[in-house]
């Protein structure tokens, strides 16, 4: 009976409909509905004693049992179900006692028929002759019947009478033999009730249902069990407190009294009980089943998931009474799923990177291209450019009338914004790009200043006063990219000269501590290092003050941006770039500085650059000052080197009213781009702090001065011509374009000027003098053909030892050296000009064994301290290589082979 | 007689672009003949010649210096490639050129059979070259002497 009961416990957790596909086929019965037959083949009672059924892995609460069975709705229909099958087995035994019944009928029929027949053949016997006649008579047909009739019956049994016919005798001895007759039937009639009897009687027993019933729910039970055994499920009834009445557990920790009658809470302990029985509550709450899954922390079996099925169950009064569950444990596929589902999210996230890497690799070239693309089309719009405006220049010194002249200086200051604007564009690409090499040189902070604001002053238009003051503890000499640092000083004047419309610019020069974001931030000059210098390096702080229009605080922070100005007014107002500040401040990073910037509107704007240098010895101070003293002779020239204060005052009266053809304006907007430059030359003596604006050029200044040069003429018609250019109309254009020509000239020839200041007594010759050291003839040849096509003449030496000779008994402007040459190379060759251009003698060349004989030119050695620009021209265009060009003391190099571009490049580069 | 020329001048053309194209000039050989003008109407032709003059010679002092087997001086050849190679930079000899690097490689590298074979093939290569080029200027003076002028290859 416990058995049984657990097995309606358990069929119930089932559903009925899935329950019947369970069974095997042929177990199934005929009939559809009939699940639990009585005829089963004995091969599966076998089967189900060889599987070993543990049965106390079931446990419940017997007591509780039979009210939930007839409380309950699923419990009901067990029954129902149960009653149906014996009703069907009823049904069954009743049509089989009916068929037996209608075979006793039959029988009792037949029985009758016969002794009908003998009743009737004893009548025949007293009456045969007539009515055998009669009916032998009437028919044939009945006679045969009759005899298969009592043939079938009685099977053809004469009865043999001995006695004569008709005797006593003989009728007692038939009726004797009938009476024996009647007597067999009536025997084999009892015989039959008898039997019948019987028959009913086993129905009878059969049609007690109990055992039968029990053994069919056994049988489910041996099923259940034999495919529960490996199932790795849990199953159970809870009430609706949620205590265990039942439960099924293939893993049975607990015995019975742990589990019966107790919540989940109460057995476990740990992660997922909580939730479990919330989610039962729930369940039980809503009254709709439910699935979920639990992930279980607990001490008894560990981290285990469970898909967890519950489902309420009612009573007959739709009550909720309790709840059934089911858990199976799918913790190795949740796991599954678990990687499936991070590996996927990790692909997806991957997916996204690499479009997102794509994407910014694609942007990336795109913009290098973009980049690659501009520098190249600046470059090869420079050229023609630089073309055209020379020739305009050129043209600007020949005769003209008033109209066309403007005409021209429209043309040649337009030419010259684009130029810059061009030049502008090539540098920040090459900043941007990491092509920009920084040079480490000595130089003189306080002449720089001098020499911007100079230049400021000459093309000042304005009332502005231009000031310099440069504190007492800046040094003298420090070392750092003079290029680059008179590039940013003089971008920054020019801009706050042209945002100044009355007060002063000026420049302020202080040493400061090392700055916070220095000491993280290994200044690139570092690498820049060359011999001879001190290790003390020195921050010096640079303020570009001006008393203009200021800038409103919320254009500040877009005020280093690439095209940005304060405001598209200023734009059309100013005219410019937009590109100055975005290179001074990318110039500023590059050599480890800060740039910063101060403003209040219509009070002035400070920009201020603070940048690491390194101090020069102090030895080579005095040396310079030697040479100066000894070079500036014809002009008494206040110190430079420790003057600490500049001021210059507007000049604009003096400039509209002509003071002379040789004191008046001097100071030319435009460089006339000849094969020789012309001198630009400050004369004007008159002034207290006047100083010479020296250009690098060409032309001796007394000649100029007099009149009397070489081509005095063409000087004359330059300066004349320029002297009354200034048109109102252009005049922020021209000072903008100005001022920015004269950077761009100073870009170029600084390197050489920052040492010194003093004018070099040149030859008269307007031809630069070139010297090509170069060993091969085919390449001498292809170069001399390409000077000629560009109108230069050069000398030629054949190896570094006949270079030395050379530069040492004429002095050349420029030197274009191969690198790789027998004898002596080019490189070695460099760093013995150089040496020779510090210590003013060749004992290094000697020392290395080069025969110099011709020493004796002892005031060729003043010159010496010239700095002479040397290119490399170099077969490889390895950026190693050109660094030991540079590391060696070449200005730059130019790459093999050699072509008239390249060339023409240079040449412009370094002689204008 | 204007067909013959323009026959011819195609012809020029597609025989200095086939040179171009199978690799025996490059670009600086275009620069040279920019350089060419009427200042200098032989200028490419005196180039070339001091050029394979010089190929004889260095190759012919090449050609000694590893003769010296067990003591070459690798240096020598060295120089003398590097000369080679200088020159046929210069004029836009690009195969020549290119076998010159591998040769200065294999000469710093000291190998002896690798400079040998770079020797003859940089021997034939300036050959191929002298003939080509002779071919060209034949071509140039036929064109010049049917009334026509040398056209301009553009290359690109």
């Amino acid at each position: 009976m416990v058995c049984e009961m657990e097995t309606d416990q358990q069929m119930e957790e089932m559903d009925v409909e899935v329950l019947s596909s369970m069974w095997p086929e042929d177990v199934g019965g005929t009939e559809p509905d009939n699940q639990f037959n009585v005829e089963k083949p004995a091969g599966d009672s076998d089967t189900l004693k060889e599987v070993d059924i543990a049965e106390k892995r079931t446990m419940a609460d017997l007591k509780r049992l039979p009210d939930l069975l007839n409380t309950t709705d699923q419990g009901s229909t067990q029954l129902t179900n149960l009653v149906k099958q014996w009703e069907y087995m009823q049904d069954h035994a009743v049509r089989l006692l009916r068929e037996e019944l209608k075979i006793l009928t039959k029988q009792r029929e037949e029985a009758e028929a016969k002794e009908l027949k003998i009743i009737e053949e004893h009548n025949f016997e007293t009456e045969e002759p007539e009515n055998v006649r009669v009916l032998d008579e009437s028919s044939d047909l009945f006679r045969r019947f009759k005899e298969k009739k009592r043939d079938k019956l009685v099977g053809r049994k004469r009865i043999e009478i001995d006695e004569e016919f008709d005797t006593v005798a003989y009728w007692k001895q038939k009726a004797l033999t009938f009476e024996k007759m009647l007597e067999a039937s009536t025997e084999r009639e009892r015989r039959l009730i008898e039997k019948l009897n019987e028959s009913l009687k086993t129905m009878e027993s059969h049609s007690a249902p109990v055992e039968e019933l029990t053994q069919n729910l056994k049988r489910a039970e041996g099923f259940l069990h034999f495919i529960l055994q490996n199932a790795p499920i849990v199953m159970g009834h809870q009430d609706k407190d949620l205590r265990y009445l039942f439960i099924y557990n293939k893993f049975p920790t607990l015995r019975e009294h742990d589990i019966l009658g107790k919540t989940d809470v109460e057995i476990f302990h740990g992660g997922g009980v909580k939730e479990s029985e919330d989610f039962k509550r729930e369940v039980l709450e809503k009254g709709k089943a439910s699935k979920r899954e639990i992930t279980f922390e607990t001490d008894l079996f560990g981290s285990k998931t469970f898909l967890i099925y519950v489902e309420p169950v009612y009573n007959k009064a739709r009550e909720k009474i309790g709840i059934n569950y089911m858990g199976m444990e799918v913790t190795d596929q949740v796991r599954k799923r678990e990687k499936m589902a991070k590996l996927r999210e990790d692909n997806a996230v991957r997916k996204a990177m690499e479009s997102e890497l794509t994407k910014t690799i694609h942007i990336t070239e795109e913009t290098m291209r973009a980049k690659q693309m501009l520098a190249t089309m600046s470059h090869e719009i420079r050229s023609p450019l630089s073309g055209v405006v020379g020739m305009a220049e050129i043209l600007s010194t020949t005769k003209l009338d008033k109209e066309q002249r403007q005409l021209l200086n429209v043309m040649i200051s337009s030419g010259d914004l684009v130029l810059q604007l061009i030049n502008d564009i090539l540098d920040l690409s090459k900043v941007e790009s990491g092509v920009m090499k920084l040079e480490a040189t000595k130089f003189r902070p306080r002449e720089v200043v001098k020499h911007v604001l100079q230049t400021a002053a000459a093309s000042l238009k304005k009332e502005l006063t231009l000031e310099g003051n440069i504190a007492d503890e800046v040094p003298i000499l420090v070392v750092g990219d003079v290029l680059r640092i008179r590039q940013i000083l003089t971008n920054l004047i020019s801009n706050a000269i042209k945002f100044t419309h009355q007060g002063k610019v000026g420049i302020k020069l202080k040493v400061i501590p090392e700055p916070s974001f220095a000491s993280d931030n290994t200044h690139k000059a570092d690498a820049e290092e060359q011999n001879g210098l001190a290790e003390t390096s020195v921050w010096i702080c640079c303020d570009v003050y001006d008393t203009g229009i200021g800038i409103p605080e919320n254009a500040l922070p877009c005020l280093f941006k690439k095209y940005m100005q304060a405001s598209a007014d200023h734009a059309r107002k100013y005219g410019g770039t937009g590109l100055g500040l975005a290179i001074c401040k990318q110039l500023v990073e590059l050599m480890g500085g800060q740039l910063t910037v101060t403003s209040q509107v219509n009070l002035g704007s400070t920009f201020t650059f603070i940048l690491p240098y390194k101090v020069a010895a102090s030895n080579d101070h005095s040396d310079d000052q030697d040479e100066f003293s000894d070079m500036v002779d014809h002009q008494p020239e206040p110190d430079d080197s420790t003057e600490g204060y500049f001021q210059f005052k507007p000049l604009l009266g003096s400039i509209y009213s002509n003071g002379g053809p040789v004191m008046g304006n001097n100071f030319l907007p435009h460089k006339a781009m000849l094969p020789s430059p012309v001198k630009l030359i400050n004369g004007n003596t008159g002034q207290s702090e006047s100083v010479q604006v020296e250009n690098g050029g060409y032309m001796d200044d007394t000649r100029l001065e007099t009149g009397s040069g070489h081509c005095p003429e063409s000087a004359h018609q330059y300066e004349n011509g320029n002297g009354r250019c200034p048109s109102k109309e252009s005049e922020s254009c021209s000072s903008s374009q100005a001022s920015s020509e004269m950077e761009s000239e100073f870009t170029v020839s600084s390197p050489r000027e920052d040492v010194q200041t003093e004018t070099e007594v040149k030859e008269t010759s307007k031809q630069p003098k070139i010297l090509l050291v170069e060993d091969n003839k085919i390449n001498i040849m292809v170069a001399k053909s390409m000077m000629k096509q560009l109108g230069y003449t050069f000398d030629i030496a054949n190896n570094g030892v006949e270079a030395i000779t050379a530069i040492n008994s004429s002095s050349y402007d420029l030197v274009l050296m191969d690198v790789c040459m027998p004898v002596l190379d080019g490189l070695k060759a460099t760093r013995l000009i150089r040496s020779y251009e510090e210590s003013g003698n060749w004992d290094a060349a000697v020392e290395a064994g080069v025969d110099i004989k011709v020493l004796e030119n002892k005031q060729m050695s003043v010159r010496s301290t010239n700095r002479l620009p040397i290119i490399a021209m170099t077969a490889n265009t390895l950026s190693e290589s050109s660094e030991e060009c540079y590391a060696n003391g070449m200005d730059s190099f130019i790459s093999k082979p050699v072509t008239l571009q390249k060339l023409k490049q240079c040449l412009q580069q370094y002689l204008h | 007689m204007d067909a013959h020329v323009a026959q011819l001048q195609m012809q020029y053309r597609n025989y200095i672009l086939s040179l171009y194209q199978q690799g025996f000039l490059d670009d600086q050989f275009t620069e040279l003949k920019s350089l060419q003008d009427d200042g200098s109407p032989d200028f490419v032709a005196e180039v070339l010649s001091l050029f394979f003059d010089d190929c004889v010679k260095l190759v012919g002092n090449m050609a000694r210096a590893l003769d010296q087997i067990g003591t070459v001086d690798f240096c020598q050849v060295g120089a003398n490639v590097h000369q080679l190679k200088g020159s046929s930079s210069s004029v836009g000899a690009k195969r020549v050129k290119g076998l010159c690097i591998n040769f200065k490689e294999l000469c710093e590298a000291k190998n002896y059979e690798g400079c040998v074979r770079c020797l003859q093939q940089v021997d034939i290569e300036y050959k191929t070259l002298k003939a080509k080029l002779q071919d060209m200027f034949n071509l140039e003076k036929q064109i010049v002497q049917a009334g026509g002028i040398v056209p301009q290859v553009d290359i690109n």
